[in-house]
């Protein structure tokens, strides 16, 4: 794949929509299913990919010319580590019910596979500006997925959203149950593959 | 010549693995022979020699908690000696919940006048059943996939076949128990007593890909026929978060070496337990007629979902 030619919105709004990482890309689904409970949890998982999505994706686009291609996945994989340990490090001083609450799943940002693909097809071939675009833009689409389950599962589950009462009832408590991750998500994917049908089917009539 | 070279090298590895396993009891007091549960409120603490009785006698000495939360203090009922003085039976006034591992502080030892300082002990279950049953919760009650939602995507790309399944499972479940085993070697005996914790995740990540590579290598020589059936799925280990959630469990809960080997064995079986469910329905699934929005990964989640409630009826299972 040669540079991209791409504006800078187009970049972001690719991560958001056509390329969402969990509900298009199916990449990083554990997160999705385990802890999108609340959209609090959503946002702040979704912060720290952001983070680190961005950061590997400018410290790779930097160094590429550097990087011997046969150790390049070593090299992500490190690249990745550094920055999941400083975030790490970061929310366990700043937010530590919010740390405690996500529990393993910061750390294991590290094995998320978007953040490897996002640096081997595009940060390796990109200027830093570029990459950093992109960045964003998959760090949103995966904070968009995060919080648009946790909408619905928090709002189903508890009736409250962002910790305030809402509905004032809890309209089916099964939300809240961990096994309904499977189900929101795919009935989403469900939902996502709908939308796609419709809109082809009326370019297709045009 | 050769075969006393082979025996040495087998004796220092045996004793190697030897110092590996007794690694777990280092922190025992050296006076203090054994410890253990006895019916549903009482602790035992065997003692090497005897003990003063006004020592033993006296509960401030004592200060029992469950290893996660050590600001409960567990209150002692009665204490009791035996007539050899060697044997202290502490009484609680609630019963005991035997699962959790317990510390016990016993502070300023006294036998026969001398003081022999403090010990701190942990007492544990009956160690068989103890290591059976992390072994069944790792494969069955806390299920991975199922009711910890670990490595969803390699789990939900490589379950369309029962014969992928199989392969994958079981690459998995042989990568999982080699790198877990060197991630805890190198967690206690080189992260911990120097301070690096916080390198956790990037010695941990690093290794379980040296650890696949090796693998990948020595397949590759030692048996071809393996490794042609196996080699694909060596690839796809590295995305599974499992693979790199164990030894991080492994560090939080600082478990010993054959702990931690059955963790890692119960993650890997769970894996390919979950893999193999999973893939006999869904060559089911590739004959059914599903709605065109739903086919392929929709369908695959909304099945997982029905699977993961299954799981939960094992929650709050315990054996022994």
């Amino acid at each position: 794949m040669p540079a991209t030619t791409k504006t800078n919105f187009q970049l972001v709004s690719n991560g958001i929509l056509n390329e969402n990482p969990i509900f298009r890309l199916a990449l990083s689904m554990c997160p999705a299913v385990g802890i999108s409970t609340t959209v609090m949890n959503g946002l702040m998982l979704g912060i720290a990919v952001l983070f680190v999505q961005v950061f590997s994706s400018c410290t790779i686009a930097a160094i590429k010319n550097y990087i011997h291609p046969r150790i390049r996945i070593p090299t992500y994989t490190l690249t990745i580590a550094t920055w999941v340990t400083v975030i790490d490090l970061v929310l366990a001083a700043y937010v530590p019910a919010a740390y405690k609450e996500m529990g393993i799943f910061v750390k294991l940002i590290v094995a998320f596979a978007i953040i490897t693909m996002r640096l081997e097809t595009f940060a390796c071939k990109n200027t830093v500006s570029a990459s950093f675009w992109d960045g964003i833009g998959m760090g949103f689409g995966f904070m968009f997925g995060m919080v648009a389950l946790g909408f619905v599962r928090e709002l189903l589950g508890m009736g409250t959203l962002l910790g305030y009462d809402v509905l004032g009832f809890r309209p089916l408590l099964f939300f809240v149950l961990p096994a309904a991750g499977f189900f929101c998500v795919g009935i989403m994917m469900a939902v996502f593959n709908y939308v796609e049908i419709v809109y082809n089917r009326k370019k297709r009539a045009r | 010549m050769n075969i006393v070279i082979r025996k040495c090298l087998l004796a220092a590895v045996l004793t190697v693995l030897a110092a590996f396993l007794t690694t777990g009891c280092a922190t025992e007091h050296r006076f203090i022979k054994k410890t253990a549960f006895k019916d549903t409120n009482q602790i035992v603490i065997e003692f090497a020699g005897p003990v003063d009785e006004a020592w033993a006698k006296n509960p401030s000495h004592y200060s029992v908690y469950e290893k996660p939360d050590p600001d409960i203090k567990l209150k002692i009922q009665t204490i009791t000696l035996s007539p050899d003085r060697k044997t202290v039976a502490l009484t609680f006034a609630d019963p005991l919940n035997q699962n959790q591992p317990h510390v016990l502080t016993a502070t300023g030892i006294t036998s026969e006048g001398k003081s022999l300082g403090t010990a701190i002990l942990s007492v544990k279950k009956v160690y068989l059943g103890y290591l059976f049953s992390i072994l069944i919760g790792a494969m069955i009650i806390n299920n991975f996939v199922f009711t910890k939602y670990l490595g969803l995507c390699v789990f939900f790309g490589t379950s369309q076949k029962k014969s992928t399944a199989v392969g994958m499972g079981i690459t998995f479940t042989i990568v999982i128990v080699v790198s877990a085993m060197m991630a805890w070697f190198l967690y206690q005996f080189v992260l911990r007593p120097y301070r690096l914790n916080f390198l956790q995740i990037v010695v941990f990540i690093g290794l379980v890909s040296l650890s696949v590579q090796a693998v990948d290598t020595i397949l590759r020589k030692v048996n071809p026929m393996l490794f042609k059936a196996f080699g694909v799925y060596l690839v796809l280990v590295i995305a599974n978060c499992i693979i790199i959630a164990v030894p991080l469990i492994l560090a939080d809960n600082e478990y010993n070496a054959l702990e931690s080997l059955m963790l890692a064995l119960g993650a890997g079986l769970g894996f390919l337990i979950a893999l193999f469910l999973m893939s006999s329905v869904r060559e089911r699934l590739e004959l059914a007629r599903v709605p065109p929005t739903y086919r392929g990964l929709p369908i695959a989640f909304v099945v997982a979902g029905l699977f993961a409630l299954a799981f939960l009826g094992f929650s709050g299972m315990s054996i022994f």
